[in-house]
Protein backbone atom coordinates (compact mmCIF):
# COMPACT_ATOMS: atom_id res chain seq x y z
CA UNK A 1 0.00 0.00 0.00
CA UNK A 2 0.69 3.80 -0.42
CA UNK A 3 4.34 4.60 -1.73
CA UNK A 4 4.75 1.01 -3.59
CA UNK A 5 3.09 -0.18 -6.36
CA UNK A 6 2.17 -3.98 -5.23
CA UNK A 7 -0.01 -5.76 -8.29
CA UNK A 8 -3.20 -7.89 -7.07
CA UNK A 9 -5.65 -8.99 -10.00
CA UNK A 10 -7.74 -6.71 -12.10
CA UNK A 11 -10.67 -5.14 -10.54
CA UNK A 12 -12.34 -7.02 -13.74
CA UNK A 13 -11.28 -10.43 -12.81
CA UNK A 14 -12.04 -9.38 -8.69
CA UNK A 15 -15.68 -9.14 -10.13
CA UNK A 16 -16.16 -12.58 -11.74
CA UNK A 17 -14.93 -14.24 -8.80
CA UNK A 18 -17.19 -12.04 -7.12
CA UNK A 19 -20.32 -13.29 -8.79
CA UNK A 20 -19.76 -16.91 -8.74
CA UNK A 21 -19.91 -16.10 -5.03
CA UNK A 22 -23.24 -14.46 -5.41
CA UNK A 23 -24.43 -17.08 -7.53
CA UNK A 24 -24.14 -19.67 -4.92
CA UNK A 25 -25.27 -17.58 -2.26
CA UNK A 26 -28.43 -15.92 -4.22
CA UNK A 27 -30.25 -18.30 -6.98
CA UNK A 28 -31.93 -14.76 -8.12
CA UNK A 29 -28.64 -13.87 -9.44
CA UNK A 30 -28.79 -13.79 -13.43
CA UNK A 31 -25.74 -12.53 -15.78
CA UNK A 32 -25.86 -10.94 -18.80
CA UNK A 33 -23.23 -10.30 -21.71
CA UNK A 34 -23.00 -9.22 -24.71
CA UNK A 35 -20.14 -11.75 -26.38
CA UNK A 36 -17.60 -10.07 -24.09
CA UNK A 37 -17.70 -12.50 -21.08
CA UNK A 38 -14.13 -13.54 -21.15
CA UNK A 39 -12.87 -10.22 -20.98
CA UNK A 40 -15.65 -8.83 -18.48
CA UNK A 41 -15.10 -11.71 -16.71
CA UNK A 42 -18.81 -12.88 -16.44
CA UNK A 43 -17.54 -15.96 -18.26
CA UNK A 44 -16.29 -17.31 -14.66
CA UNK A 45 -20.32 -17.56 -13.50
CA UNK A 46 -21.63 -18.52 -17.07
CA UNK A 47 -18.88 -21.60 -16.40
CA UNK A 48 -20.51 -22.49 -12.88
CA UNK A 49 -24.08 -21.10 -13.63
CA UNK A 50 -24.99 -22.23 -17.16
CA UNK A 51 -28.71 -21.78 -16.81
CA UNK A 52 -28.84 -18.49 -15.18
CA UNK A 53 -26.43 -16.61 -17.84
CA UNK A 54 -27.64 -15.62 -20.93
CA UNK A 55 -25.37 -14.71 -24.09
CA UNK A 56 -27.44 -11.80 -25.68
CA UNK A 57 -24.90 -11.89 -28.42
CA UNK A 58 -23.38 -8.23 -30.22
CA UNK A 59 -26.96 -6.49 -29.44
CA UNK A 60 -26.48 -4.42 -25.97
CA UNK A 61 -29.77 -2.65 -26.35
CA UNK A 62 -31.46 -5.74 -26.43
CA UNK A 63 -29.61 -6.72 -23.35
CA UNK A 64 -30.39 -4.15 -20.96
CA UNK A 65 -33.99 -4.19 -22.13
CA UNK A 66 -34.23 -7.77 -20.97
CA UNK A 67 -32.44 -7.56 -17.86
CA UNK A 68 -35.16 -4.69 -17.24
CA UNK A 69 -37.75 -7.53 -17.96
CA UNK A 70 -35.95 -10.34 -15.73
CA UNK A 71 -35.51 -7.26 -12.93
CA UNK A 72 -39.56 -6.70 -12.63
CA UNK A 73 -39.94 -10.67 -11.79
CA UNK A 74 -37.63 -10.57 -8.84
CA UNK A 75 -34.64 -11.25 -10.66
CA UNK A 76 -31.44 -9.63 -9.90
CA UNK A 77 -29.66 -8.89 -13.49
CA UNK A 78 -26.34 -8.37 -13.72
CA UNK A 79 -25.38 -6.96 -17.28
CA UNK A 80 -22.14 -6.95 -18.73
CA UNK A 81 -19.78 -5.48 -21.15
CA UNK A 82 -16.92 -2.75 -22.00
CA UNK A 83 -17.88 0.36 -20.33
CA UNK A 84 -17.93 1.89 -23.64
CA UNK A 85 -20.30 -0.22 -25.41
CA UNK A 86 -22.57 -0.35 -22.35
CA UNK A 87 -22.87 3.67 -21.62
CA UNK A 88 -23.10 4.77 -25.18
CA UNK A 89 -25.04 2.12 -27.16
CA UNK A 90 -27.46 1.46 -24.38
CA UNK A 91 -28.48 5.04 -23.16
CA UNK A 92 -31.85 5.30 -23.52
CA UNK A 93 -32.41 1.61 -23.05
CA UNK A 94 -30.80 2.74 -19.34
CA UNK A 95 -33.05 5.95 -19.54
CA UNK A 96 -36.42 4.35 -20.11
CA UNK A 97 -36.47 0.42 -19.42
CA UNK A 98 -34.30 0.68 -16.31
CA UNK A 99 -33.90 4.17 -14.87
CA UNK A 100 -37.44 5.64 -15.50
CA UNK A 101 -38.99 2.60 -13.01
CA UNK A 102 -36.12 2.64 -10.73
CA UNK A 103 -35.30 -1.15 -11.60
CA UNK A 104 -32.79 -3.31 -9.50
CA UNK A 105 -30.69 -3.77 -12.62
CA UNK A 106 -26.81 -3.64 -12.14
CA UNK A 107 -24.39 -2.56 -14.97
CA UNK A 108 -21.11 -3.44 -14.93
CA UNK A 109 -18.70 -1.88 -17.25
CA UNK A 110 -15.08 -3.25 -17.71
CA UNK A 111 -12.56 -1.85 -19.96
CA UNK A 112 -13.03 2.12 -18.37
CA UNK A 113 -10.87 4.30 -19.04
CA UNK A 114 -7.74 4.32 -21.21
CA UNK A 115 -5.80 1.90 -18.80
CA UNK A 116 -6.59 -1.00 -21.82
CA UNK A 117 -3.71 0.72 -23.82
CA UNK A 118 -3.20 -1.17 -26.96
CA UNK A 119 -7.00 -1.38 -28.52
CA UNK A 120 -7.51 1.87 -29.07
CA UNK A 121 -10.12 4.76 -28.43
CA UNK A 122 -12.90 2.97 -29.71
CA UNK A 123 -12.70 0.65 -26.90
CA UNK A 124 -12.33 3.15 -24.11
CA UNK A 125 -14.87 4.12 -21.51
CA UNK A 126 -14.60 7.16 -21.11
CA UNK A 127 -17.27 9.06 -20.58
CA UNK A 128 -19.44 6.02 -18.67
CA UNK A 129 -19.15 7.94 -15.79
CA UNK A 130 -20.81 11.31 -17.00
CA UNK A 131 -23.36 8.71 -18.77
CA UNK A 132 -24.12 7.03 -15.43
CA UNK A 133 -24.66 10.02 -13.23
CA UNK A 134 -26.63 11.49 -15.59
CA UNK A 135 -29.93 8.84 -14.93
CA UNK A 136 -31.31 9.59 -11.96
CA UNK A 137 -31.81 7.27 -8.88
CA UNK A 138 -28.53 5.75 -10.23
CA UNK A 139 -25.89 4.11 -7.67
CA UNK A 140 -22.44 5.04 -9.95
CA UNK A 141 -19.24 3.42 -8.69
CA UNK A 142 -15.38 2.88 -9.23
CA UNK A 143 -13.83 0.38 -7.31
CA UNK A 144 -9.47 0.94 -6.69
CA UNK A 145 -8.67 -2.57 -6.75
CA UNK A 146 -10.06 -6.17 -6.16
CA UNK A 147 -10.92 -5.64 -2.56
CA UNK A 148 -12.90 -2.61 -3.12
CA UNK A 149 -14.12 -4.52 -6.21
CA UNK A 150 -15.15 -7.53 -4.23
CA UNK A 151 -16.61 -5.11 -1.78
CA UNK A 152 -18.96 -3.06 -3.79
CA UNK A 153 -19.91 -5.85 -6.35
CA UNK A 154 -21.68 -7.40 -3.49
CA UNK A 155 -23.14 -4.14 -1.64
CA UNK A 156 -24.56 -3.40 -5.43
CA UNK A 157 -26.02 -6.76 -5.45
CA UNK A 158 -28.01 -6.32 -2.08
CA UNK A 159 -28.96 -2.64 -3.10
CA UNK A 160 -32.62 -2.49 -4.50
CA UNK A 161 -32.01 -0.40 -7.41
CA UNK A 162 -30.15 0.11 -10.44
CA UNK A 163 -26.15 0.62 -10.04
CA UNK A 164 -23.30 0.87 -12.29
CA UNK A 165 -19.90 -0.10 -11.76
CA UNK A 166 -16.49 0.50 -13.86
CA UNK A 167 -13.93 -2.26 -13.91
CA UNK A 168 -10.64 -1.83 -15.56
CA UNK A 169 -8.65 -4.14 -17.62
CA UNK A 170 -5.23 -3.97 -16.65
CA UNK A 171 -3.90 -5.52 -12.84
CA UNK A 172 -4.70 -2.78 -10.57
CA UNK A 173 -2.00 -1.89 -7.77
CA UNK A 174 -3.46 -2.85 -4.01
CA UNK A 175 -4.87 0.53 -2.20
CA UNK A 176 -6.30 -1.81 0.42
CA UNK A 177 -5.91 -4.01 3.26
CA UNK A 178 -8.42 -7.12 3.37
CA UNK A 179 -11.03 -6.54 5.96
CA UNK A 180 -11.68 -2.76 5.20
CA UNK A 181 -15.66 -1.73 5.65
CA UNK A 182 -17.11 -0.13 2.66
CA UNK A 183 -20.67 1.09 2.32
CA UNK A 184 -22.12 2.89 -0.82
CA UNK A 185 -21.88 6.85 -0.93
CA UNK A 186 -19.20 6.44 1.59
CA UNK A 187 -15.81 7.90 1.13
CA UNK A 188 -12.59 6.15 2.70
CA UNK A 189 -10.04 8.47 3.72
CA UNK A 190 -6.73 6.03 2.61
CA UNK A 191 -3.94 8.91 4.08
CA UNK A 192 -4.69 11.82 6.35
CA UNK A 193 -2.77 14.92 5.81
CA UNK A 194 -3.14 19.23 6.43
CA UNK A 195 -2.16 21.04 3.25
CA UNK A 196 -4.52 19.77 0.41
CA UNK A 197 -6.73 16.67 -0.45
CA UNK A 198 -6.56 14.46 -3.51
CA UNK A 199 -9.75 12.99 -4.49
CA UNK A 200 -9.55 10.37 -6.74
CA UNK A 201 -11.11 6.85 -7.91
CA UNK A 202 -10.07 3.58 -9.91
CA UNK A 203 -6.46 3.27 -10.87
CA UNK A 204 -5.92 6.94 -9.98
CA UNK A 205 -6.30 6.22 -6.10
CA UNK A 206 -3.21 4.81 -6.17
CA UNK A 207 -1.39 7.66 -8.46
CA UNK A 208 -2.67 9.79 -5.72
CA UNK A 209 -0.67 7.50 -3.14
CA UNK A 210 2.42 8.02 -4.95
CA UNK A 211 1.66 11.63 -5.26
CA UNK A 212 1.51 12.10 -1.87
CA UNK A 213 4.54 10.28 -0.63
CA UNK A 214 6.16 12.44 -3.46
CA UNK A 215 4.69 15.99 -2.07
CA UNK A 216 5.96 14.52 2.17
CA UNK A 217 9.47 15.17 0.52
CA UNK A 218 8.44 18.25 -0.25
CA UNK A 219 7.34 18.96 2.68
CA UNK A 220 3.44 18.96 1.78
CA UNK A 221 1.13 17.22 3.75
CA UNK A 222 -1.27 15.49 1.28
CA UNK A 223 -4.72 14.02 2.09
CA UNK A 224 -5.71 11.14 0.28
CA UNK A 225 -9.73 10.28 -0.09
CA UNK A 226 -10.68 7.10 -2.06
CA UNK A 227 -14.09 8.29 -3.15
CA UNK A 228 -15.46 4.88 -4.75
CA UNK A 229 -18.75 5.86 -5.48
CA UNK A 230 -19.57 8.99 -7.50
CA UNK A 231 -23.08 9.33 -7.20
CA UNK A 232 -24.59 9.70 -4.61
CA UNK A 233 -21.26 11.37 -3.72
CA UNK A 234 -19.60 11.83 -0.10
CA UNK A 235 -20.94 15.20 0.42
CA UNK A 236 -19.85 15.14 4.34
CA UNK A 237 -16.35 13.87 3.20
CA UNK A 238 -15.86 16.39 0.86
CA UNK A 239 -16.84 19.63 2.62
CA UNK A 240 -14.19 17.96 5.41
CA UNK A 241 -12.01 17.44 3.12
CA UNK A 242 -12.05 21.37 2.15
CA UNK A 243 -12.43 22.89 5.62
CA UNK A 244 -9.65 20.96 7.18
CA UNK A 245 -7.14 21.24 3.93
CA UNK A 246 -8.40 24.00 2.32
CA UNK A 247 -7.75 22.91 -1.70
CA UNK A 248 -8.31 19.83 -3.32
CA UNK A 249 -7.10 17.89 -6.14
CA UNK A 250 -10.03 15.65 -8.05
CA UNK A 251 -8.16 13.31 -10.34
CA UNK A 252 -10.14 10.23 -12.28
CA UNK A 253 -9.77 8.11 -15.02
CA UNK A 254 -12.35 10.20 -17.19
CA UNK A 255 -13.14 12.86 -19.29
CA UNK A 256 -13.54 16.09 -16.92
CA UNK A 257 -17.13 16.78 -18.13
CA UNK A 258 -19.67 15.33 -15.70
CA UNK A 259 -17.43 13.02 -13.72
CA UNK A 260 -15.78 12.56 -10.07
CA UNK A 261 -14.08 16.20 -10.72
CA UNK A 262 -17.27 18.13 -11.25
CA UNK A 263 -19.38 16.17 -9.02
CA UNK A 264 -16.63 17.00 -6.16
CA UNK A 265 -16.79 20.72 -7.11
CA UNK A 266 -20.32 21.06 -7.47
CA UNK A 267 -20.47 20.16 -3.82
CA UNK A 268 -17.66 22.57 -2.74
CA UNK A 269 -19.38 25.45 -4.43
CA UNK A 270 -22.67 24.85 -2.89
CA UNK A 271 -20.88 24.18 0.67
CA UNK A 272 -17.46 25.04 0.79
CA UNK A 273 -15.75 26.49 -1.88
CA UNK A 274 -11.97 26.15 -1.80
CA UNK A 275 -9.56 26.30 -4.77
CA UNK A 276 -9.21 23.50 -6.64
CA UNK A 277 -7.19 21.36 -9.31
CA UNK A 278 -8.74 18.91 -11.79
CA UNK A 279 -6.66 15.67 -13.27
CA UNK A 280 -8.97 13.68 -16.05
CA UNK A 281 -8.93 13.91 -19.74
CA UNK A 282 -8.98 17.37 -21.04
CA UNK A 283 -12.01 17.05 -24.24
CA UNK A 284 -10.16 14.23 -26.26
CA UNK A 285 -9.94 11.09 -27.12
CA UNK A 286 -6.79 8.46 -25.92
CA UNK A 287 -5.00 6.59 -28.74
CA UNK A 288 -3.51 2.87 -29.00
CA UNK A 289 -0.24 2.54 -26.68
CA UNK A 290 0.97 1.21 -23.28
CA UNK A 291 -1.31 1.96 -20.37
CA UNK A 292 2.12 4.36 -18.86
CA UNK A 293 2.32 5.56 -22.36
CA UNK A 294 -0.89 6.73 -22.31
CA UNK A 295 -1.30 8.03 -18.43
CA UNK A 296 1.83 9.92 -19.60
CA UNK A 297 0.76 11.79 -22.73
CA UNK A 298 -2.89 12.33 -20.81
CA UNK A 299 -1.50 13.35 -17.54
CA UNK A 300 -2.96 10.72 -15.43
CA UNK A 301 0.52 9.87 -13.30
CA UNK A 302 1.39 10.99 -9.83
CA UNK A 303 3.58 13.15 -11.41
CA UNK A 304 0.85 15.32 -12.92
CA UNK A 305 -1.19 15.17 -9.43
CA UNK A 306 1.90 16.48 -7.87
CA UNK A 307 2.26 18.96 -10.13
CA UNK A 308 -1.58 20.17 -10.07
CA UNK A 309 -1.16 19.63 -6.52
CA UNK A 310 1.59 22.55 -6.46
CA UNK A 311 -0.89 24.76 -8.41
CA UNK A 312 -3.79 24.27 -6.69
CA UNK A 313 -1.95 25.09 -3.17
CA UNK A 314 -0.24 28.33 -4.49
CA UNK A 315 -4.24 29.33 -4.90
CA UNK A 316 -5.20 29.11 -0.87
CA UNK B 1 -67.34 -12.15 -21.39
CA UNK B 2 -68.48 -13.71 -24.98
CA UNK B 3 -67.86 -12.47 -28.15
CA UNK B 4 -70.83 -9.60 -27.86
CA UNK B 5 -69.65 -8.52 -24.70
CA UNK B 6 -66.23 -7.71 -26.00
CA UNK B 7 -67.52 -5.87 -28.93
CA UNK B 8 -69.46 -3.84 -26.47
CA UNK B 9 -66.21 -2.93 -24.01
CA UNK B 10 -64.31 -2.61 -27.54
CA UNK B 11 -66.73 0.20 -28.07
CA UNK B 12 -67.11 1.72 -24.40
CA UNK B 13 -62.82 1.92 -24.87
CA UNK B 14 -63.07 3.41 -28.27
CA UNK B 15 -65.13 6.39 -25.87
CA UNK B 16 -63.30 6.70 -23.31
CA UNK B 17 -60.12 6.70 -25.86
CA UNK B 18 -61.97 10.17 -26.96
CA UNK B 19 -62.80 11.76 -24.58
CA UNK B 20 -60.16 10.85 -22.93
CA UNK B 21 -57.89 12.52 -25.66
CA UNK B 22 -60.60 15.41 -26.07
CA UNK B 23 -60.05 16.38 -22.57
CA UNK B 24 -56.50 16.39 -22.17
CA UNK B 25 -56.15 18.15 -25.60
CA UNK B 26 -53.27 16.03 -26.82
CA UNK B 27 -52.75 12.14 -27.43
CA UNK B 28 -52.58 9.79 -30.25
CA UNK B 29 -56.08 8.80 -31.27
CA UNK B 30 -54.68 6.96 -34.56
CA UNK B 31 -52.93 4.22 -33.18
CA UNK B 32 -54.81 4.06 -30.07
CA UNK B 33 -58.24 3.51 -32.18
CA UNK B 34 -56.12 0.80 -33.94
CA UNK B 35 -55.08 -1.36 -30.93
CA UNK B 36 -58.41 -1.45 -29.13
CA UNK B 37 -59.57 -4.60 -30.36
CA UNK B 38 -56.87 -6.51 -29.39
CA UNK B 39 -56.37 -4.87 -25.86
CA UNK B 40 -60.00 -5.93 -25.34
CA UNK B 41 -59.57 -9.39 -26.33
CA UNK B 42 -56.74 -9.77 -24.22
CA UNK B 43 -57.90 -7.93 -20.74
CA UNK B 44 -61.43 -9.09 -20.67
CA UNK B 45 -61.09 -12.54 -21.87
CA UNK B 46 -57.37 -13.48 -22.60
CA UNK B 47 -55.17 -13.06 -20.01
CA UNK B 48 -55.13 -14.21 -16.49
CA UNK B 49 -54.79 -11.23 -14.30
CA UNK B 50 -56.34 -9.80 -11.21
CA UNK B 51 -57.08 -6.38 -10.92
CA UNK B 52 -56.84 -6.26 -7.52
CA UNK B 53 -53.26 -8.15 -7.07
CA UNK B 54 -51.75 -6.23 -9.44
CA UNK B 55 -48.70 -7.80 -8.66
CA UNK B 56 -49.46 -11.66 -8.53
CA UNK B 57 -46.55 -13.29 -9.62
CA UNK B 58 -48.64 -15.68 -11.20
CA UNK B 59 -49.84 -12.76 -13.74
CA UNK B 60 -49.94 -12.74 -17.41
CA UNK B 61 -48.14 -9.68 -18.60
CA UNK B 62 -49.20 -6.93 -21.31
CA UNK B 63 -46.46 -4.53 -22.40
CA UNK B 64 -47.71 -1.68 -24.79
CA UNK B 65 -44.35 -0.84 -26.31
CA UNK B 66 -46.28 1.58 -28.52
CA UNK B 67 -46.46 3.55 -25.81
CA UNK B 68 -48.50 6.39 -27.60
CA UNK B 69 -51.39 3.99 -27.80
CA UNK B 70 -51.41 4.11 -23.98
CA UNK B 71 -55.15 5.92 -23.76
CA UNK B 72 -56.38 2.13 -25.17
CA UNK B 73 -54.65 0.39 -22.09
CA UNK B 74 -55.76 2.84 -19.50
CA UNK B 75 -59.59 2.51 -19.97
CA UNK B 76 -59.17 -0.98 -20.41
CA UNK B 77 -57.37 -1.28 -17.01
CA UNK B 78 -60.26 1.17 -15.08
CA UNK B 79 -63.04 -0.67 -16.89
CA UNK B 80 -61.68 -4.12 -15.61
CA UNK B 81 -61.26 -2.12 -12.05
CA UNK B 82 -57.83 -1.45 -11.56
CA UNK B 83 -59.12 2.08 -10.97
CA UNK B 84 -61.60 4.57 -11.03
CA UNK B 85 -63.21 5.58 -14.30
CA UNK B 86 -63.50 8.65 -13.41
CA UNK B 87 -59.41 8.90 -13.13
CA UNK B 88 -59.03 8.16 -16.83
CA UNK B 89 -60.47 11.95 -17.77
CA UNK B 90 -57.05 13.50 -15.93
CA UNK B 91 -54.83 11.77 -18.85
CA UNK B 92 -51.91 14.08 -19.19
CA UNK B 93 -52.59 16.61 -16.52
CA UNK B 94 -50.28 17.65 -14.10
CA UNK B 95 -50.45 15.52 -10.86
CA UNK B 96 -52.33 12.48 -12.95
CA UNK B 97 -50.64 8.61 -12.22
CA UNK B 98 -52.02 8.63 -16.30
CA UNK B 99 -48.77 9.81 -18.33
CA UNK B 100 -48.69 10.94 -21.46
CA UNK B 101 -46.86 7.75 -22.31
CA UNK B 102 -46.76 4.48 -19.76
CA UNK B 103 -45.09 4.85 -16.38
CA UNK B 104 -44.44 1.61 -14.64
CA UNK B 105 -44.50 2.65 -10.90
CA UNK B 106 -47.14 5.81 -11.15
CA UNK B 107 -50.07 3.37 -12.09
CA UNK B 108 -51.26 -0.45 -11.03
CA UNK B 109 -51.08 -2.26 -14.15
CA UNK B 110 -48.34 -0.55 -16.33
CA UNK B 111 -45.92 -3.53 -16.44
CA UNK B 112 -43.12 -1.02 -18.15
CA UNK B 113 -42.02 2.28 -18.79
CA UNK B 114 -42.32 2.67 -23.08
CA UNK B 115 -42.66 5.38 -25.35
CA UNK B 116 -39.28 5.76 -26.42
CA UNK B 117 -40.10 2.96 -29.12
CA UNK B 118 -38.64 -0.37 -29.67
CA UNK B 119 -37.37 -1.43 -26.06
CA UNK B 120 -40.34 -2.78 -25.54
CA UNK B 121 -40.20 -6.61 -27.16
CA UNK B 122 -37.07 -6.98 -25.25
CA UNK B 123 -38.34 -6.09 -22.25
CA UNK B 124 -41.02 -8.69 -22.22
CA UNK B 125 -38.30 -11.30 -23.47
CA UNK B 126 -36.99 -10.94 -19.71
CA UNK B 127 -40.28 -11.21 -18.04
CA UNK B 128 -40.55 -14.37 -20.14
CA UNK B 129 -36.99 -15.94 -19.06
CA UNK B 130 -37.75 -14.89 -16.01
CA UNK B 131 -41.08 -17.30 -16.20
CA UNK B 132 -38.85 -20.51 -17.95
CA UNK B 133 -36.51 -20.03 -15.08
CA UNK B 134 -39.26 -20.12 -12.43
CA UNK B 135 -41.22 -23.04 -14.19
CA UNK B 136 -44.37 -20.36 -14.24
CA UNK B 137 -47.03 -20.68 -16.28
CA UNK B 138 -47.72 -16.74 -17.25
CA UNK B 139 -47.68 -15.85 -20.50
CA UNK B 140 -46.28 -12.53 -21.56
CA UNK B 141 -47.87 -10.17 -24.45
CA UNK B 142 -46.16 -7.23 -26.32
CA UNK B 143 -47.70 -4.92 -28.51
CA UNK B 144 -45.61 -2.88 -31.11
CA UNK B 145 -46.54 -0.93 -34.20
CA UNK B 146 -45.52 -1.29 -37.54
CA UNK B 147 -43.74 1.50 -37.81
CA UNK B 148 -42.02 0.83 -34.59
CA UNK B 149 -40.66 -2.08 -36.42
CA UNK B 150 -38.20 0.00 -38.10
CA UNK B 151 -36.61 0.10 -34.58
CA UNK B 152 -33.17 -2.46 -34.62
CA UNK B 153 -33.59 -3.18 -31.38
CA UNK B 154 -36.95 -5.09 -32.42
CA UNK B 155 -35.28 -7.76 -34.66
CA UNK B 156 -32.34 -7.88 -31.54
CA UNK B 157 -34.83 -8.83 -29.58
CA UNK B 158 -36.68 -11.33 -32.38
CA UNK B 159 -33.60 -13.17 -32.49
CA UNK B 160 -32.99 -13.44 -28.94
CA UNK B 161 -36.50 -14.60 -28.05
CA UNK B 162 -36.23 -17.51 -30.90
CA UNK B 163 -33.00 -18.69 -29.50
CA UNK B 164 -34.01 -18.57 -26.23
CA UNK B 165 -37.36 -20.41 -27.39
CA UNK B 166 -39.43 -18.09 -26.03
CA UNK B 167 -42.72 -19.99 -26.54
CA UNK B 168 -44.43 -18.23 -23.84
CA UNK B 169 -43.83 -14.55 -25.67
CA UNK B 170 -46.56 -13.44 -28.33
CA UNK B 171 -45.61 -9.88 -30.02
CA UNK B 172 -48.33 -8.56 -31.78
CA UNK B 173 -47.82 -6.26 -34.09
CA UNK B 174 -50.83 -3.58 -34.68
CA UNK B 175 -50.06 -3.09 -38.50
CA UNK B 176 -52.45 0.50 -39.07
CA UNK B 177 -49.88 1.37 -41.91
CA UNK B 178 -49.24 4.30 -40.50
CA UNK B 179 -46.93 6.11 -38.82
CA UNK B 180 -46.45 9.91 -37.35
CA UNK B 181 -45.15 11.29 -40.93
CA UNK B 182 -47.26 9.08 -43.45
CA UNK B 183 -48.12 5.67 -44.85
CA UNK B 184 -45.05 3.43 -43.63
CA UNK B 185 -45.02 1.59 -47.06
CA UNK B 186 -43.61 5.38 -48.15
CA UNK B 187 -41.23 5.92 -45.15
CA UNK B 188 -38.90 2.19 -45.09
CA UNK B 189 -41.12 -0.40 -45.95
CA UNK B 190 -41.43 -3.23 -44.28
CA UNK B 191 -42.68 -6.09 -46.52
CA UNK B 192 -42.60 -8.90 -46.78
CA UNK B 193 -43.47 -8.77 -42.94
CA UNK B 194 -44.74 -12.30 -42.83
CA UNK B 195 -41.50 -13.92 -44.05
CA UNK B 196 -38.97 -11.71 -42.34
CA UNK B 197 -40.20 -12.92 -38.96
CA UNK B 198 -39.90 -16.55 -40.09
CA UNK B 199 -36.89 -15.91 -41.21
CA UNK B 200 -36.13 -14.91 -37.50
CA UNK B 201 -37.26 -18.57 -36.28
CA UNK B 202 -40.78 -17.25 -35.05
CA UNK B 203 -44.32 -18.93 -35.69
CA UNK B 204 -46.14 -16.07 -37.83
CA UNK B 205 -49.97 -16.10 -37.66
CA UNK B 206 -51.53 -13.23 -39.74
CA UNK B 207 -55.19 -11.81 -39.01
CA UNK B 208 -57.28 -8.97 -39.70
CA UNK B 209 -56.62 -6.99 -36.02
CA UNK B 210 -60.52 -5.81 -35.93
CA UNK B 211 -61.90 -9.32 -35.87
CA UNK B 212 -62.40 -10.38 -32.35
CA UNK B 213 -63.05 -14.38 -33.59
CA UNK B 214 -59.63 -13.97 -35.66
CA UNK B 215 -58.02 -12.57 -32.34
CA UNK B 216 -59.12 -15.02 -29.80
CA UNK B 217 -57.84 -18.33 -32.33
CA UNK B 218 -54.75 -16.63 -32.85
CA UNK B 219 -54.25 -15.40 -29.13
CA UNK B 220 -55.49 -19.71 -28.24
CA UNK B 221 -52.89 -20.64 -31.23
CA UNK B 222 -49.99 -18.60 -29.61
CA UNK B 223 -50.39 -19.71 -26.33
CA UNK B 224 -50.67 -23.55 -27.56
CA UNK B 225 -47.90 -23.04 -29.48
CA UNK B 226 -44.19 -24.68 -28.10
CA UNK B 227 -40.80 -24.44 -29.15
CA UNK B 228 -40.78 -21.31 -30.25
CA UNK B 229 -42.15 -17.35 -29.96
CA UNK B 230 -45.32 -16.01 -31.83
CA UNK B 231 -46.15 -12.84 -33.44
CA UNK B 232 -49.80 -12.01 -34.55
CA UNK B 233 -49.49 -9.53 -37.42
CA UNK B 234 -52.65 -7.91 -37.02
CA UNK B 235 -53.84 -6.32 -40.28
CA UNK B 236 -55.67 -2.83 -38.74
CA UNK B 237 -56.84 0.70 -39.86
CA UNK B 238 -55.84 3.31 -38.10
CA UNK B 239 -58.24 5.56 -36.33
CA UNK B 240 -60.23 2.48 -36.66
CA UNK B 241 -64.40 3.35 -35.65
CA UNK B 242 -63.97 6.85 -36.64
CA UNK B 243 -65.32 7.35 -40.17
CA UNK B 244 -62.90 10.62 -40.39
CA UNK B 245 -60.00 9.43 -38.39
CA UNK B 246 -59.85 6.35 -40.47
CA UNK B 247 -56.53 6.09 -42.89
CA UNK B 248 -56.69 9.69 -41.50
CA UNK B 249 -52.65 10.32 -40.56
CA UNK B 250 -53.64 13.58 -39.33
CA UNK B 251 -54.93 11.78 -36.46
CA UNK B 252 -51.50 9.97 -35.37
CA UNK B 253 -50.69 12.82 -32.77
CA UNK B 254 -54.09 15.13 -32.73
CA UNK B 255 -56.57 15.47 -30.37
CA UNK B 256 -60.46 16.04 -31.97
CA UNK B 257 -61.96 19.75 -31.33
CA UNK B 258 -64.89 19.66 -29.08
CA UNK B 259 -66.97 19.23 -32.27
CA UNK B 260 -64.97 16.70 -33.60
CA UNK B 261 -65.59 14.37 -29.94
CA UNK B 262 -69.48 14.86 -30.22
CA UNK B 263 -68.94 13.58 -33.74
CA UNK B 264 -67.02 10.68 -32.69
CA UNK B 265 -69.10 9.91 -29.49
CA UNK B 266 -72.03 9.97 -31.89
CA UNK B 267 -70.58 7.37 -34.88
CA UNK B 268 -69.06 5.21 -31.65
CA UNK B 269 -72.61 5.23 -29.71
Amino acid sequence: MSCKRVYGMATRDAYGKTLVELGKENPNIVVLDADLSKSTKSALFAKEFKDRFFNMGIAEANMVSTAAGLATCGKIPFASSFASFLMCKTFDQLRMSVANPHLNVKLVGSHGGISIGEDGASQMGVEDIALACALPGFVVMVPADEIATRALVRLAAEYAGPVYIRTGRPKAPFVYQPGVRFEIGKANVLREGRDITVIANGLLVQEAMEAACQCSEKGIDVRVVDMHTVKPVDVDAIIQSARTTGAIVVAEEHLLSGGLGAAVAQVAAENSPVPMGFIGLRDTYAESGLPEELFKKYGLTSLHIVAEIEKTIKRK
Amino acid sequence: MDIDGLRGMAKTIRRDIIRMIAEASSGHPGGSLSATDIITALYFKVMRHDPKRPGWPERDRFVLSKGHAVPALYSALARSGYFAVDLLWTLRKFGSPLQGHPEMGRLAGIEASTGSLGQGLSIGAGMALAGKLDKKEYQVYVMIGDGESEEGQIWEAAMAAAYYRLNNLTAIIDYNSQQLDGWVRDIIELEPIVDKWKAFGWHVIEIDGHDLHQILKALDEAKATKQMPTVIIARTVKGKGVSFMENNVEFHGMAPTAEQKELALRELS
